[in-house]
């Protein structure tokens, strides 16, 4: 299931892993995180600061980039850095799909390594979390 | 008007504070709280949520999701709400900004964290810039958090950058 180094291809797309956060999910993220700004949840709050709608969090963009590297890394595989920035807002109930192209396939030492570019995008396919990846496979 | 456009948003006591670590927290990983992460997230991989699954492929006890390194014990009065972590007022800029976004976040590994697992941050400020964009005058400040665990390694850093405008 989970992927191989020897399987890897530079220019390869990793399977895409598609989003659709409910307000609910909204308010999951809040209480696991640790984050309960009001701008992710209550419509009245974040209309008061200008923003047309509740907006997803951007760190749960981050962990559903997270999610689409661990997906397909698996458990003998490991993260060693990820991240991404917030280019452009999402909203509940669009679709957020996270992609991610391998860019570098190298060796460290005994540690087999590929580098990705991951990306989440809106529905008119806008990269609003553009972001980086670097993974070890066995 | 004109006076104000040209003042910077960044003061030398903003500046002063670049690099100063800060004291440290703790942050608890436990099995409800990477459940919860990992439910929240959508996963549906067993090893966040069975620790049996967990052990079969190698884990301590549950593994920490990517993006969660812990939970702060949180201590009424001096924790921070909404977000619930160490958060001093420190050093204003020389007009206030009201609204706040997450500019970006991006973690470095070094070692499994998993459940029972209790870590130690210590953040400091590593960078402090000022623009102009699509949201008017913006200060974008980058901030490093080192976690160690228990054992004293260091386990992971993470880099925020934060929007206020």
């Amino acid at each position: 299931m989970a992927v191989s180094w020897n399987d890897v291809t530079e220019g390869m797309e990793i399977p895409q892993l598609k989003k659709n956060c409910s307000t609910q999910q909204l308010v999951q993220w809040a209480a696991g995180s640790g984050d309960f700004y009001q701008i992710h949840y209550d419509k009245d709050f974040a209309k008061g600061t200008g923003l047309s709608d509740i907006i997803v969090h951007g760190a749960l963009k981050n962990a559903f980039l997270g999610q689409l590297l661990h997906d397909w890394v698996g458990n003998k595989g490991r993260i060693k850095k990820y991240g991404c920035s917030y280019r452009g807002m999402d909203y509940p109930n669009k679709d957020i799909v996270c992609r991610g192209i391998v860019k570098r396939k190298y060796q460290e030492g005994s540690e087999k390594l590929v580098d990705l570019e991951i990306w989440s995008e809106n529905p008119e396919g806008q990269k609003t979390t553009p972001g980086f990846a670097t993974v070890s496979l066995p | 008007m004109a006076e104000t456009a040209t003042t910077p948003l960044i003061t030398d006591d903003m500046k002063a504070e670049i690099g100063k670590e800060s004291p440290p927290w703790t942050c608890e990983v436990d099995k409800t709280m990477v459940r919860l992460f990992a439910r929240s997230v959508g996963y549906t991989d067993k090893v966040y949520y069975d620790e049996a699954a967990a052990k079969a492929a190698g884990y301590r006890s549950l593994p920490c999701p990517p993006g969660y390194l812990g939970t702060p014990v949180f201590n009424p009065g001096a924790g921070d709400n909404p977000f619930g972590g160490r958060r001093g007022p420190g050093p204003q800029p020389s007009r206030p900004l009201n609204r706040v976004l997450n500019g970006g976040t991006e973690f470095e590994y070094m070692e499994d964290i998993c459940a029972g697992d209790v870590l130690t941050a210590t953040s400091h400020l590593s960078a402090l810039e000022e623009r102009t964009g699509s949201l008017g005058e913006m200060l974008i400040s980058t901030n490093k958090t080192v976690y160690k665990n228990q054992a004293g390694k260091v386990v992971a850093v993470s880099t925020g950058t934060g929007i206020r405008y």
